[in-house]
């Protein structure tokens, strides 16, 4: 597994690391910052997390992905501190003998790690801020 | 008891670290929550507010002691 917190994604990276003879599958899937929320224009976001428990975390939704899928590698990289919009922040990546494995193992990681991995998120705008999801 | 803080609820206390004194008596994770809800009422404005213990998550129930790396966790929202 390729699991960690960077300060710039780097997605050969993780191609690279996903790639092998058994697999007929790679399927990345790349989060990047979006330009807009709400209706309001964002010029950046800033992205924090508490290092140790998200990789924590990350390893947990990983392990149960490999317990639903036949997959033969799995790769989540996320990245920390501030980010234009257009930037590459999180990249789940995930090879295995056939499509369809990937495709859903991808999607559930993607799903999973929004819900539990301990990474926050304030979205700048030009006149203000704020942490996305904190209040109801 | 020392407790971690992140994102809002570290702007919303003003520290990344509260030094809880042994005389506050936690030693549960809902005692923790309703002691830091009573200091920092704006927490309790939170969609959500949990709770780690050693970096998994915590029940309301769990006992907690000070050897322990103890953290807040706000509604998360990386991805």
């Amino acid at each position: 597994m390729l699991i960690k917190l960077v300060e710039h994604i780097d997605l050969n990276e993780a191609y690279a690391y996903l790639q092998s003879p058994e697999a007929g599958a790679v399927n990345l899937f790349v989060g990047t910052v979006r330009n807009h929320s709400k209706g309001k224009d964002v010029v950046r976001l800033d992205f924090e997390a508490y290092d140790a428990m998200a990789i924590r975390q990350m390893e947990h939704i990983a392990h149960e992905a490999f317990s639903k899928w036949p997959l033969v590698k799995l790769a989540i990289v996320h990245a920390v501190g501030a980010k234009d919009p257009g930037i590459p922040v999180v990249v789940i990546g995930v090879s295995s003998a056939h499509r369809d494995a990937s495709f859903e193992a991808c999607r559930f990681l993607i799903d999973e790690l929004k819900k539990t991995v301990p990474i926050w998120k304030k979205e700048f705008y030009e006149d203000n801020s704020v942490w996305v999801n904190a209040h109801p | 008891m020392k407790v971690l803080l992140f994102g809002i609820t570290r702007e919303i206390t003003g520290q990344s670290r509260i030094n809880i004194p042994e005389i506050a008596g936690i030693n549960t994770v809902k005692a923790l929550k309703d002691w830091l809800g009573q200091q920092y009422p704006a927490l309790q404005s939170l969609s959500s507010m949990a709770v780690a213990v050693d970096s998994e998550y915590a029940q309301d129930e769990d006992a907690l002691t000070p050897e322990q790396e103890i953290a807040l966790i706000p509604p998360v929202s990386g991805g």
